[in-house]
């Protein structure tokens, strides 16, 4: 007996389906790889057991490591430093009506976000193989001002959104109050501003430790990140020990995503 | 104090408080693309660099080489099969992504309301998660020995491997696969401004559902399904990692060929001018994009 | 007798006031004008006012009057194109808000979501340097006063809108500013709530002493709770005065329209009468006018008889109110005239009747046309 069908203005034909069908597709590479990340044996094609061994393995592993020493530093500095420019960046294009070249500086902000990485890397390595052979110095300061460079959009961004929501009545009853500009700012315009700040922060922290093409042209010999050593392993096949890296960054991504949905959503 | 230095103050806070972020960009992102357009006018250095003498050489060899022995110029082959593939698996990239991410945007704002966020975060692991990690991950799937070609050959579907890795199907599923939540996220946004009042009207005034869909559906989310296209587009364009993994070294696209005159085949001034085409083409798709939402702003 | 108005003009001509010691605020020829050129818009032109210590004064009129324009120059929010404005005879136009002894309660209340109810309404003190201890007596002592003593840790939105109303008050109290701003406070109350809050404010107002500005659009409000007001329309003042003053007294055809109803009649004035479109004479009290004038008659100055002598006309509508009866006349010569009589009294009448009419012609307001 047919069921009488119920006619809902939402759905189309077939989109349920293929909405299906994507979250599958999309998933199924990242779990299968997950799992293999936990495969015993020496096999990448066999499946040998449940074990933590290549985890121990990539552990142990002293350029996996300094990679991922190199990598979190880099990420935390760019991070920091992003964050703390694209936050004034943010109160100066905000809150104040419009201003001569504001357009401009909204261009320059989120060019990262529009210029091809790799081009912005050939750029990069053209101008800093002249500063390196100039100054001689060739440490990390290359890749931290890279990366903050181009994580200044991702942390402008939630930042911008954070202090376009917010009500300017705060900030004239805080100087109806005695409060000046300054205290004004610590007192009221940051506190409400900080989950913006966090959110914007984990942001460029996600977008530093992901990066590859920028990293791989500006790096000096041997200040491989965890992804540019990863790019270095390829083969034919993943190693299970690339594969267990990578589980481990998907791992801190979900982590930080995961917080990043509780900053944003808590106080609103 | 003055009126008038209150109110001038606006902008110059407005730009020294900016001033930090912009000092970083131009030094590190903006300025350098300026260095890139002028090493397109120099002379290849003797390994790797430049030589500081003016020259066309860069610009002509984008299309055209000469020949070693007799100097007889013809059109770079080469050159142009990469363009035309990058071209070529770019737009289809766009195409299958928008497939695919019209219906789970579409199923992602119909949800109720509490799940919706957990749909949409759904989309975002993938999008925030390394690229590099997610084209290792299909790269697992469709090797000869992954999981695609055991499968196949464990229900006797297919006798042998399909070779899929190291062609341009392994390069375009790759694209699909990596920049498929870039396409879903900004059509996922404009469905969820859409006032799905206006699909009852449609009904009401007797549209089929494939009429409601191509009369009135399509036609007011079009800033968001030329916001996806765009996103799209562009990365596909200048793609490195994806078609350096599943391409092998044969089927390079316009990233890797400019990669390679920075390593391998040290031309400096050819890499220079290649970048310069990237970025213009990435202008005046960006230049459409704008000029197609601002005309539908004026629509209304 | 006197009106407290006339009163205060006495005092000013004995010299009675001082100007230094018992102005709370000064305006001078106060002009504000946004943008520039072809497209700039006048929200104030020159306004000059004077506003007593101690004092519950009320700036009324339509949105987009001003008003609000001018109570953001007395607090320091905009600084006036032209004029100047002075606090207790010190020149404040140029001061920056935080550095002004002015505190304002706002129309969406501002209150700091972060931030406690003590916590709030500590906040101006603890910006002046106030040391922890008298911040904490401060708060006390005025959440005391607003009745809030059981709140003080509550966050802002956990607190209903009356309440956050009141916390808005006790902030904007605690650190005992010469003048309280309060624009349009009570808008977004429910009507219970706002008389409940309107006889609040006065009482906080007697019992502080301070000097209160209030900002509204509501005539009800400005009558029942002002010692003075001060009419605006379209950037200017129109007449500053006690609620009495206004109301029987407006100087012309927008302040008697705004407070209150009123009817207009359009009249000539014959002698010492003045006669009105139907032929008959009114014996209105007239001040040197001559030729044509409009007469502003308070629908309660009207009263309706059943005995057809004098002026007379046809109730045309009957809008039961309540306590009392609309009754819109159609006079002779087709001008309405509305009269507001009580329900209860006796011989109510229908639409059709043809009814008499009288007017307490000493009531009524000559102006001029």
């Amino acid at each position: 007996m047919a069921k009488p069908r119920v006619f809902d203005v939402t759905t189309l034909p077939g989109f349920t389906f293929i909405a299906i069908l994507a979250f599958v597709l999309l998933y199924a590479p990242i779990i299968t790889l997950v799992i293999y990340s936990f495969n015993g044996g020496d096999s990448v094609n066999q499946w040998g057991g449940f074990s933590l061994e290549w985890y121990a393995v990539a552990a142990k592993n002293e350029a996996v490591q300094d990679a991922t020493a190199r990598s979190l530093i880099i990420a935390v500095w760019a991070s920091v430093i992003s964050t703390t420019v694209a936050t004034m960046a943010a109160l100066g294009t905000t809150r104040r009506g419009k201003f001569t070249g504001q357009t401009m500086i909204y261009v320059i902000i989120n060019q990262p976000l529009m210029v091809p990485e790799i081009v912005t890397a050939v750029a990069l390595l053209i101008f800093f193989s002249s500063v390196k052979v100039a100054t001689g110095y060739t440490g990390l300061g290359y890749l931290i001002l890279a990366h903050s460079a181009f994580c200044i959009p991702f942390a402008y961004l939630p930042i911008k959104a954070r202090l376009e929501g917010m009500d300017t009545a705060m900030e004239t009853a805080a100087a109806d109050l005695y409060a000046t500009p300054w205290q004004t700012f610590r007192y009221v315009t940051l506190p409400l501003l900080l989950p913006g700040v966090i959110a914007g922060a984990m942001l460029a922290f996600i977008i530093s430790l992901d990066n590859v093409i920028i990293t791989e042209f500006v790096k000096s010999a041997g200040q491989d990140t965890l992804p540019t050593y990863m790019l270095g392993q390829l083969r034919r096949a993943l190693t299970p020990e690339v594969n267990a890296i990578s589980t481990a960054l998907l791992a801190l991504t979900v982590l930080i995503l995961t917080v990043f949905v509780f900053v944003t959503k808590k106080r609103d | 104090m003055s009126r008038r230095k209150t109110r001038r103050s606006k902008g110059l806070d407005g730009w020294l408080l900016s001033a930090p972020a912009l000092i970083l960009l131009v030094l590190a992102a903006s300025g350098p693309l300026l260095i890139v357009a002028l090493y397109s006018f120099l002379e290849k250095g003797d390994y790797s660099g430049v030589r500081w003498i003016l020259s066309g050489e860069g610009w002509f060899r984008v299309l055209f080489e000469r020949d070693i022995f007799d100097q007889t110029v013809s059109l770079a082959d080469a050159n142009l099969s990469i363009f035309w593939r990058s071209v070529k698996l770019s737009i289809a990239t766009t195409i299958i992504t928008f497939g695919f991410g019209l219906p789970t945007a579409w199923f992602i704002a119909t949800r109720p309301a509490k799940s919706r966020a957990f749909w949409l975060f759904l989309i975002t692991i993938p999008f925030w998660t390394n690229l590099l990690i997610r084209t290792f991950a299909i790269m697992e799937v469709i090797r000869n020995q992954g999981i695609l070609n055991t499968f196949l050959m464990h229900f006797n579907l297919i006798s042998e491997p399909i070779q899929i890795l190291y062609t341009d199907t392994a390069v375009l599923i790759g694209m699909t696969y990596v920049y498929l939540p870039l396409m879903v996220l900004p059509l996922y946004a404009a469905i969820d401004r859409f006032d799905f009042r206006l699909i009852e009207a449609g009904y009401d005034l007797y549209a089929s559902r494939w009429q409601v869909l191509r009369g009135v559906i399509l036609p007011i989310i079009k800033p968001g399904i030329i916001a996806g296209s765009i996103l799209v587009f562009i990365p596909s364009l200048g793609a490195y990692v994806t078609p350096r993994v599943l391409g092998g070294g044969k089927n390079m696209m316009i990233g890797n060929f400019i990669e390679l005159q920075f390593g391998q085949g040290q031309n400096w001034p050819l890499g220079a001018a290649l970048s310069t085409v990237l970025l213009l083409v990435v202008l005046v798709s960006l230049i459409i994009y704008t000029r197609a939402s601002s005309r539908d702003d004026s629509n209304g | 007798m006197l009106s407290a108005g006339a009163q205060r003009k006495l005092k000013a001509a004995a010299g009675e006031i001082d100007v230094n010691t018992d102005i709370a605020i000064d305006a001078r020829n106060v002009g504000k004008i946004y943008g520039a050129g072809a497209s700039a818009v006048t929200a104030l032109g020159d306004v000059s006012i004077s506003i007593e210590k101690g004092e519950f004064f009320t700036l009324l009129g339509p949105s987009g009057c001003g008003k609000t324009t001018l109570l953001r120059c007395i607090a320091g929010f905009e600084t006036p194109t032209s004029g100047s404005i002075h606090l207790s005879g010190t020149d404040i136009t140029y001061d920056p808000p935080y550095q002004r002894p002015v505190n304002t309660v706002f129309q969406s209340y501002a209150l700091f979501p972060h931030l406690t109810v003590a916590q709030n309404v500590g906040f101006g003190l603890k910006m002046r340097g106030a040391s922890a201890a008298d911040v904490a007596k401060a708060v006390d002592r005025v959440l005391a006063l607003v009745k809030l003593e059981d709140f003080a840790n509550r966050l802002p939105q956990q607190l209903s809108g009356g309440q956050q109303q009141r916390v808005a008050l006790a902030r904007a109290l605690a650190p005992e500013p010469q003048v309280l701003l309060l624009d349009e406070p009570l808008s977004a109350l429910d009507l219970k709530l706002r008389k409940e809050m309107q006889s609040e404010l006065k009482r906080l107002q007697s019992e502080t002493g301070i000097t209160f500005v209030f900002v509204t659009h509501d005539q009800e409000e400005a009558l029942t709770m002002s010692d003075r007001i001060g009419v605006m329309s379209a950037g200017a003042l129109l007449q500053v005065g006690t609620p009495h003053d206004i109301y029987d007294r407006p100087v012309n055809r927008f302040v008697a329209d705004f407070i209150g109803e009123t009817n207009f009649l359009d009249a000539t004035v014959e002698g010492n009468q003045v006669r009105i479109g139907t032929g008959d004479l009114l014996a209105v009290p007239l001040q040197g006018e001559t030729g044509a004038v409009t007469l502003a008659i308070r629908p309660e100055q009207v009263s309706v008889t059943s005995a057809q002598t004098g002026i007379s006309g046809k109730i045309t509508e009957a809008i039961y109110m309540g306590t009392d009866t609309h009754y819109t006349i159609t006079l002779k010569d087709g001008s309405p005239l509305v009269a507001r009589i009580q329900s209860k009294s006796s011989g109510a009448f229908d639409v059709g009747d043809t009814v008499g009419i009288a007017i307490d012609a000493q009531a009524v307001q000559v102006l001029k046309s």
